[in-house]
This record gives structure tokens, C-alpha cells and sequence, in this order.
């Protein structure tokens, strides 16, 4: 699957559900199920520090593809961390950069991007990003 | 909507509101300068703000009211101007470990500045000050003693008149941080006999941007102008400057009229229904709370001190704040939180933060059993 159609459908996942609360519980079932990240990554290094929770990420270059492995302290960031990893780890560092990751305002998630939210999630896609141009560089 | 973040800010009544606009419509000329009718109206509405502040926290003098821009500046200002008189090397001040940032930082900024050292008086498990500790720390070396009144986050009512009072005994001036108090408990801060006493408008029912620093006399006119500029002055030459009075001594640039009348409607509105009467009923609202929070499985109140005022902090299980939060924000109830901008005390307790409620006057019991509803609807999606 390209990465446009793993973003149509985490959105067809959510239409499901009129309800606010529902979409939330999904997020929440996601997040209580997202893999546990391997404990010699949660250490400052790999930190993302926001003002409410904070966002350990973990990166690896593997046969010309990012594998990504993450992890939160708030279950709803850690849900939102599994679709993040879902729909960018084992892609291209090119691929990562060129996406346009549209489904986060087509579910309703927008809010918890601003930068003023200050949850770490932003700063957690900058990041992943920054990977991406870094692996990029060295594969050149 | 169910608003229980008014430990942040408070909503505003329509008159105070209205005063705004009315000020700009109808009163608007800067003050204390202009010979014509427009600002002569204006300065005596500023001034009249300053004699109901005085009377709101029961100050002796008017002159010892100083407008600022919130309780944030008024420590700032004191933590600048007092620390130039009084403060040297080796000096030390005391806080308290439950303060608010804006409480530690501006004197953690003294300490550098002079090379002067914080102490921090601790608390115990249930967020009460610890007396005895409090009283050993007041030692010769120490020049300044700056408390909360209230917790922002665990909503202690800390006994700043014996605090004060102690450290009145050994020679240490006292400023109370009002934020928290000022809006739920009648401060007379005569009876404290309080050196400094800070406060923001906008936890009163008044607009942002408008504080409050009350100063006694002697004190206040032993301190230097914390800012230069129009207004602090009375010559202006380049051989020398000389400065104002009380009150206008401390109050650089052109006031903020417009706010300080309409602080003065809040405090009205909040005299007039009385601050017995509410901390009467606020008292009771945080007692139902209490006690309907506790039957939730799992609920753990943050800060059991014996005296609280209208704040509620807790944890549900182990559910992060932050996730009880935004849920709750989805049902539409607005709550804080986080550290509270009070990390060296979420660190005390050993936690990553608290949710916390915080209550005003026009709360309600109903919206008390929203709140539940809420946490319990929460608790069973995790």
C-alpha cells in the first residue's frame, strides 16, 4: 500500500464513528496496544519533551528504508503515535519527506498538532523528519 | 460548558465588561497629566480603582496600592526593587516548595544577581508547610520570606499570619503571593501585617493585564523605581532625576485606566455578594466534590491539607492527566493540566502532574455531577 492509501484508510477507520468519544476510545484501544519501546531507547537522547506528555522516538536505516519505533506517557499520544508509525516507518527517507500527512486533520486529530499544544507530537513529525533528511545524506 | 478552570482565569461578569467598553467610549485620556475635563474624569476614575483596591484587601494608604500587570510583575517588582536595597551577598530568601514559577523564578533570578542562596520550606505528604522547618530557616542571613497564600495546585490554605508573624519576630519581611487567595478568602492585609501582598485582576473577576502590588509606606519608600519612564518621575534632567511619590514612584508609562476601573467593578461585584459568603459556599462545593470524587474507583485527591481553599487536584488510576483532560475537554469541561506551572512541587510528590478543577463562585453542584459523570465515563475506557 502507498502511503496516501494507509492515510484513506486510518480515515475510513474513523468515519466510523459520529461520536467524539468513540473516535477517542479507538485512539485509546490503539494506543493500549502499541509495542512497547525497547527500554535502552527511552533515555533523554531519543526524549521529546512537550509542556503536557512526552514522546520517546527511536529511528533506524535498514536496507534504504526508516524503521520507526516510538513510544508515549499519555495513552491518546501513543495512539496517535501508532498511526504516525503506521503510515511513515518502513518508507523511504524521500517518501517521509515528500508526505503530506492529511489524515490527521481529516479524523479530527488536528488539535492536538498546534504548536501551541505543546504534547510533543509536533515536535515528534519534525524529528521524524529530520531522520529522514539525515539517513538520505548518508545513503547519497 | 462546564468551566473549572478558574484558578487559571475567571469569566468575567457583563459589568465589568461593560465598564471596559464604557471606559473607552466614555473615559478614555490618559491620566495625571492632562488639563482638560476628558482626563481630569479619567485620572479621578483611576484613582477611585486605587482607593477600592485599598479597601478590597483593607491597605492603610491608597499610596500604597501600585498597579501592575498581574501578580507575576508585583513579585518581579519587589524581587528587583527590594532586592537593590536590601540584598547582598550571602543573604538568603525563603520560599516555600508548593510556589507557583512566578514565585521562585524572579528571586532564583536575585540569588544569581547577588549571589545570594534560596531556601525552600518543606511540606508534607498531605501538602502542609512544615512549621518547624519553616522556623528554623529564619536566620539572620535571610532578608525575605515569599509565600503562597493558597496552592495553585493542592488549594492549601497556608497560615501566612502565624508565618508572617514569625518571621516578623526575627527581624524578615513578608510577601504573600494573593493570586489564589484573593478571589475565595477576605485578605485584610493589615490584620496578616503582610509586607507585600500580590495579586492578579483577572483570577477576581477582572480583565487581564491588571494586577496588584499593595507595599507598606515605610518599606515601599525605601525601595528604588523598579522602571524608568513617564509618570515615576518628578524632575527630569540630565544631571539628575528625581522621582515621585507613592504610589506613582513604582508605576513607569502610562497606567492601564481602562483596567484598573474595571477592576474596580469586579471587586464591587464580588463585595457586593460578599467573599463570606462565597468562600462559604465554594467551601462546600469543594466538600461535595471531595466527597463524590472518592466514591470513583481508583480517584486519588492530590493535597488533603485540613484548611483548602476551591482547588482540586487529582489523579484517576493510573491514567495520565493529560488523557483525562482532553476527554474531558471533548464532554465539554474545562479543567487544567499538567505541573501547573509548579514543577518543583509535582517533583515533591513524586507524580508527572495532576488534573485539577478549580472553582468560582458561579459554579455549581450540577456541574460538580457533570464532572464525575465525566471521570467515570473516562475511567472505563482505559
Amino acid at each position: 500500500m502507498t502511503i496516501n492509501e494507509i492515510q484513506d484508510e486510518i480515515i475510513e477507520e474513523f468515519e466510523v464513528f459520529d461520536d467524539w468519544m468513540d473516535k477517542y476510545q479507538l485512539l485509546i484501544d490503539m494506543g493500549n496496544s502499541l509495542e512497547p519501546l525497547d527500554e535502552q531507547y527511552k533515555t533523554p537522547q531519543f526524549l521529546i519533551e512537550g509542556c503536557q506528555s512526552r514522546v520517546w522516538v527511536h529511528a533506524d536505516f535498514v536496507g534504504g528504508n526508516v524503521i520507526l519505533q516510538a513510544e508515549s506517557d499519555t495513552v491518546i499520544v501513543k495512539g496517535i503515535v501508532t498511526l504516525l508509525l503506521r503510515v511513515l516507518s518502513g518508507r523511504t527517507p524521500q517518501e517521509i519527506l515528500d508526505t503530506d500527512l492529511y489524515f490527521i486533520e481529516r479524523i479530527g486529530l488536528k488539535e492536538h498538532l498546534s504548536p501551541t499544544r505543546s504534547n510533543g507530537l509536533v515536535s515528534m513529525i519534525k524529528q521524524i523528519r529530520n531522520y529522514a533528511l539525515a539517513f538520505k545524506l548518508t545513503a547519497q | 460548558m462546564v468551566y473549572l478552570d478558574n484558578g487559571a482565569t475567571t469569566q468575567k461578569p457583563r459589568r465589568v465588561v461593560e465598564r471596559i467598553e464604557n471606559g473607552y467610549y466614555e473615559c478614555n485620556a490618559n491620566i495625571h497629566r492632562g488639563v482638560h475635563f476628558l482626563s481630569q474624569r479619567a485620572t479621578d476614575a483611576h484613582e477611585a480603582a486605587r482607593e477600592r483596591v485599598r479597601r478590597f484587601i483593607n491597605a492603610g494608604s491608597a499610596s500604597e496600592v501600585i498597579f501592575t500587570r498581574g501578580t507575576t510583575e508585583s513579585i518581579n517588582l519587589v524581587a528587583f526593587s527590594f532586592g537593590e536595597a536590601f540584598c547582598h551577598e550571602g543573604d538568603e530568601i525563603v520560599v516555600s516548595v508548593m510556589e507557583h514559577h512566578s514565585n521562585i523564578v524572579p528571586w532564583q533570578m536575585l540569588c544569581e544577581r547577588k549571589n545570594m542562596k534560596l531556601k525552600v520550606i518543606p511540606m508534607n505528604d498531605s501538602g502542609e508547610l512544615l512549621l518547624e522547618d519553616y522556623k528554623a530557616l529564619l536566620t539572620p542571613k535571610v532578608r525575605l520570606v515569599s509565600i503562597a497564600h493558597v496552592s495553585n495546585v493542592l488549594g492549601t490554605v497556608n497560615p501566612v499570619g502565624d508565618m508572617i508573624k514569625l518571621a516578623h519576630e526575627a527581624g524578615i519581611r513578608v510577601l504573600v503571593d494573593g493570586a489564589q487567595s484573593a478571589p475565595h478568602i477576605r485578605v485584610d492585609v493589615r490584620a496578616l501585617d503582610a509586607d507585600f501582598f500580590a495579586f492578579s485582576g483577572h483570577k477576581v473577576y477582572g480583565p487581564t493585564g491588571i494586577g496588584v502590588l499593595y507595599g507598606k509606606a515605610e518599606l515601599l519608600n525605601q525601595l528604588p523605581p523598579y522602571q524608568g519612564g513617564g509618570e515615576m518621575i518628578d524632575q527630569v534632567h540630565f544631571e539628575k532625576t528625581t522621582y515621585n511619590v507613592l504610589p506613582y514612584k513604582f508605576e513607569a508609562g502610562t497606567p492601564d485606566f481602562i483596567g484598573s476601573t474595571a477592576l474596580s467593578e469586579a471587586l464591587d461585584f464580588v463585595d457586593e455578594i460578599g467573599l463570606e459568603r462565597i468562600e462559604t459556599y465554594e467551601n462546600s462545593l469543594l466538600e461535595y466534590a471531595t466527597q463524590e470524587m472518592l466514591k470513583i474507583q481508583g480517584m486519588k485527591i492530590i493535597g488533603t491539607a485540613a484548611d483548602k481553599s476551591a482547588v482540586l487536584s487529582f489523579l484517576l488510576g493510573d491514567i495520565h492527566p493529560f488523557d483525562v483532560g482532553t476527554l474531558l475537554d471533548h464532554l465539554g469541561i474545562a479543567v487544567r493540566t499538567g505541573h501547573h506551572c509548579a514543577q518543583p512541587l509535582v517533583d515533591r510528590l513524586g507524580i508527572d502532574g495532576t488534573v485539577r478543577a478549580s472553582f468560582a463562585l458561579y459554579n455549581t453542584f450540577e456541574e460538580v455531577d457533570v464532572l464525575v459523570a465525566g471521570l467515570k465515563r473516562i475511567k472505563n475506557m482505559f
